[in-house]
Formats: C-alpha cells, structure tokens, sequence
C-alpha cells in the first residue's frame, strides 16, 4: 500500500499477473523455437540441410551438399605436428582455406605459422607470424604451427553463454554457426587464439568454393559468428586426412585415432619426444608437437 | 663431382603429383596395403638399358665427363659414385651394399641401409608425407620423391603470402 494516498503501488495485481503470464508464455514459446543443430530430430535436420544447400545453391551457383557425417564410433581424432621439420612454408594454411572456404575478404585463416629463433625455444613473446623471407627455412629458425587444438578440456565450450560450441564424441570442438550469437567469449577463453570471428559477411570466390560440406565445419559462414578448425570434419569422418596433412611438403603433419594402437599418432607418442602446447593450462590439447629426428 | 651414368632419378617433385599408383610396399609388419607412385625419373632416362645396353663397363672410380654430367653428388660424394649403389650388371637396377639388386620401386631399401632410423619411421608413416585415409588405404612417396638421391638435403622452398595485420579502423 502506498503510505501517502491509500491506494495500491505500481505493479497492481492486475498488470503483475499480466507480466507475469506473459513471462511464462515466452518461456514455453522459447521452448517450441528452433533448437541447437546436434539436438534436432534427424527428419528436421535433413529438411535444414536441405534449405542451407538450397541457399548456397543461390548464392554461389552449381551443385552443393551439406552433410552431417556423424562421428564415427570408437575413434578419437588427435594430431601430431614435427616441428623438427616444418619449414614455415604456409602451404597448409592456403591450403586450409581452400578446403574449409575461410574467408579471403577479411582474412580470415585458421592455421597460424609462427616463426621462432633457436636460441629462445617455443617462446609466444618473441613469436612472429608475419615472417616473410624469399626462401624458407630461415637459418636459425624454427617453425610452429598452430591452429585449434581439439582440447579434451575445451576452455572455449565452458564460457559459451549460448551452447553454441562442444565437443563431439571423436573429440572435434565445434560450432553451431545458427547459433552462435557473435559474443566472442570462447575467443577470449580460448589460449591458442585458434578462434576467429568473422567481422562482416565472408568472401570466398565462386569458383574456389569446397562444395563438399559439413554443417559442423566448412559451410560458409554468415557475418557475426566464430569459426575455427574441425580437423577437416567433411574430410575425417569420410575416413579421409584433413588438407594440411596431405599438402605438407616435408610431411611434418600426422594424424589419426587416438584409441588405435597401431595408428600413426599412437606410433609419435611412443616412440617420439612430445609436448603439447601451455600444458600448465590443464587443456589436454589433442595436438601433439614432437621431434621426429 | 660429376658423375656418370645414374642419371635416373632427378628433379624432387615437391608439389606431389603422386600419378597412377604402383609396387604395394612388402613387410613392415602390418599388411595393410601401402601404396609408392612410380619413381620420379628424369624424362627420357629410363630404361636405364636403352643406352646402356651395348656399352662396355668401365668399373673404375672417375668423373663423367661425356654424359650425365648434369649430376652433382653431394651425397658423401667422398666414399661414393655411381657403381655403389647402380648395377654395373643389370642397368635398369639398383644393388644393396650386399651386391643384392633392388628395383627403383624399391629404392626405399637402399636408402634404409645407412638411414635405418628413417625407414623405420617412413614404414610407421611418421617420416615423409602420407595421403589417403588414415584408416584405410594410404599412399607412401617414396624417399627420392622428396630427396634428390644426389643431393638429398631438402631445398628452401618460396613461403606462401603472410597473414595481413590486423587492420585498425581510422579514428
């Protein structure tokens, strides 16, 4: 009651019940909307996959398709890099681009080389990525790659407000490009800066348009949403390698089952000297850097 | 040092190009089928026999001033030419260091009598470059795809366009 006149104070009963089931209508319609893609009855996501290639059918020509190859049973995808090796020559980072349809304008580019002094070790302080010499290898450098690494205690999935990112069974972190909402806190979380967000609408060149596509990964992406590396989803889960390892020129990149003994990344951890990057983090990257000679 | 008549394999194709697939790789423990391309031979080289077939051999150490003189062994160049690891008998092969002839499919096993390490490695799929599926079929180079066999060390390459800078709006 108000003490001065009487009469009763703002809300009335009458305009809080009215609130109040408005509140609760909004509630069970927000229910009834559309749900993130991994939740969507099978029949429903076909008809959704259905209309993006349709939508990509009008925006770039020719004949696309959008799978949602699931993940393959008992298979846990992890990658090994031999720094050893790598020369820095970038070809997987053109390559990457080519095959996930990374934007060209602005740039956007998933696999970052960083070029680092012998003397200093892995050191991200003194690291540059902008290196651009006549010829690789430069004497007394060495060269580190990197790109999202598939953590198996993914900070960036914990702070998304929205759901809009997680870890699939083979262990590739993804994104739901219809439903993230462009906050950019996984960017933030992220140690690796191995997110990148897509400040204005992609441009990916009709002709060099990957038609071959997979919902969690490659499919251009709308303005305002963070995108990152998926191992190559649309090549992986076809059994295939991503990209980057079948352009590497020396062969620094390997990859395979974490959970088979007899593949190549159990070989590199056996047998190899292995780190993973900011181990301290507690991340558990699946991404290995070892010394192969 | 020039060197004569093991002209066969040359350029290091750098890029790939695997071409049609041949000789499924032996032993190795896993019988999974693995795949090398034919050897990267210079245009016109081989058979190695098309010349060499009439030819008298001569077996003494010396510089090839007539013919195949583009080859320059920097290979421990020292201890070796071309005899040690080409066939004086059979042209069109290689021989181990037992006198046991190789195919060049089969080069692989040369190469692996002194970089044992490496070719126990290339046969686990850590060394060199793998395509494929890594849970099926995968196709091997072999070492001379990538390593010229006379000059083995691998060549600078030109990198590829640097990232742009973050580009910051004018205030």
């Amino acid at each position: 009651m108000d003490p001065l006149d009487g009469k009763p104070a703002d809300p009335s009963r009458r305009s809080f019940v009215t609130a109040a089931s408005c509140a609760a209508g909004a509630m069970i319609l927000t229910a009834c909307g559309p749900r993130r893609l991994h939740e969507f009855p099978k029949e429903r996501l076909r008809e959704a996959l259905a209309d993006m290639e349709k939508r990509y059918r009008a925006e770039y020509g020719g004949d696309v398709e959008v799978l949602d190859t699931p993940a393959i049973p008992g298979v846990l995808f992890a990658y090994a890099l031999d720094i050893s090796r790598c020369i820095g020559c970038r070809r997987c980072v053109h390559a990457c681009v080519k095959e996930n349809n990374e934007s060209r304008d602005p740039q956007v580019q998933w696999i970052r080389v960083l070029s680092m002094k012998n003397e200093r070790g892995v050191d991200f302080s003194e690291a540059d990525p902008y290196y651009a010499p006549a010829e690789v290898p430069e004497p007394g450098h060495f060269y580190v790659p990197t790109a999202c690494q598939q953590c198996e205690n993914p900070p960036c999935t914990k702070v998304c407000p929205a759901g809009a990112t997680w870890k699939e069974k083979d262990g590739i972190v993804v994104v739901d490009y219809d439903w993230c909402i462009g906050c950019r806190y996984c960017m933030a979380a992220c140690p690796y800066g191995a997110r990148h967000f897509n400040w204005a609408a992609p441009t990916i060149p009709k002709d060099e348009l990957n038609r071959h596509l997979h919902v969690l990964g490659n499919r251009p992406r709308p303005a305002g949403v963070v995108e990152k590396c998926t191992f190559c989803i649309q090549r992986t889960r076809e059994g295939r390698y991503p990209a980057c390892v079948e352009i590497c020129p020396v062969g620094a990149r390997k990859f395979g089952n974490l959970l088979d003994p007899d593949s190549e990344i159990r070989y590199v951890i056996e047998h190899k000297r292995v780190l993973v990057l900011k181990e301290e983090l507690n991340t558990a990257p699946k991404f290995f850097y070892f010394y192969g000679t | 040092m020039k060197l004569p008549w093991l002209a066969a394999l040359l350029t290091v194709t750098l890029a790939g190009a695997a071409g049609e697939v041949s000789a499924p790789i032996p032993a190795g423990g896993k019988d999974e089928a693995l795949e090398v391309p034919p050897p990267p031979f210079s245009e016109g080289i081989f058979p190695c026999s098309s010349c060499h077939a009439g030819m008298e051999v001569n077996r003494t150490r010396r510089m090839l001033e007539d013919f195949h003189t583009e080859i320059e062994l920097k290979h421990d160049e020292e201890h070796r030419w071309c005899l040690d690891c080409h066939d004086a008998t059979d042209r069109d092969r290689l021989h181990l260091a037992s006198g046991e002839p190789v195919s060049f499919e089969q080069s692989y096993l040369l190469c692996g009598q002194c970089h044992g390490e490496k070719l126990r490695d290339w046969r686990a799929g850590i060394h060199g470059r793998r395509s494929g599926n890594w849970n099926g079929h995968k196709r091997y180079l072999l070492c001379a795809h990538c390593h010229n066999p006379h000059q083995p060390r691998f060549r600078p390459l030109a990198p590829k366009p640097a990232p742009e800078p973050p580009r910051r709006p004018a205030r």
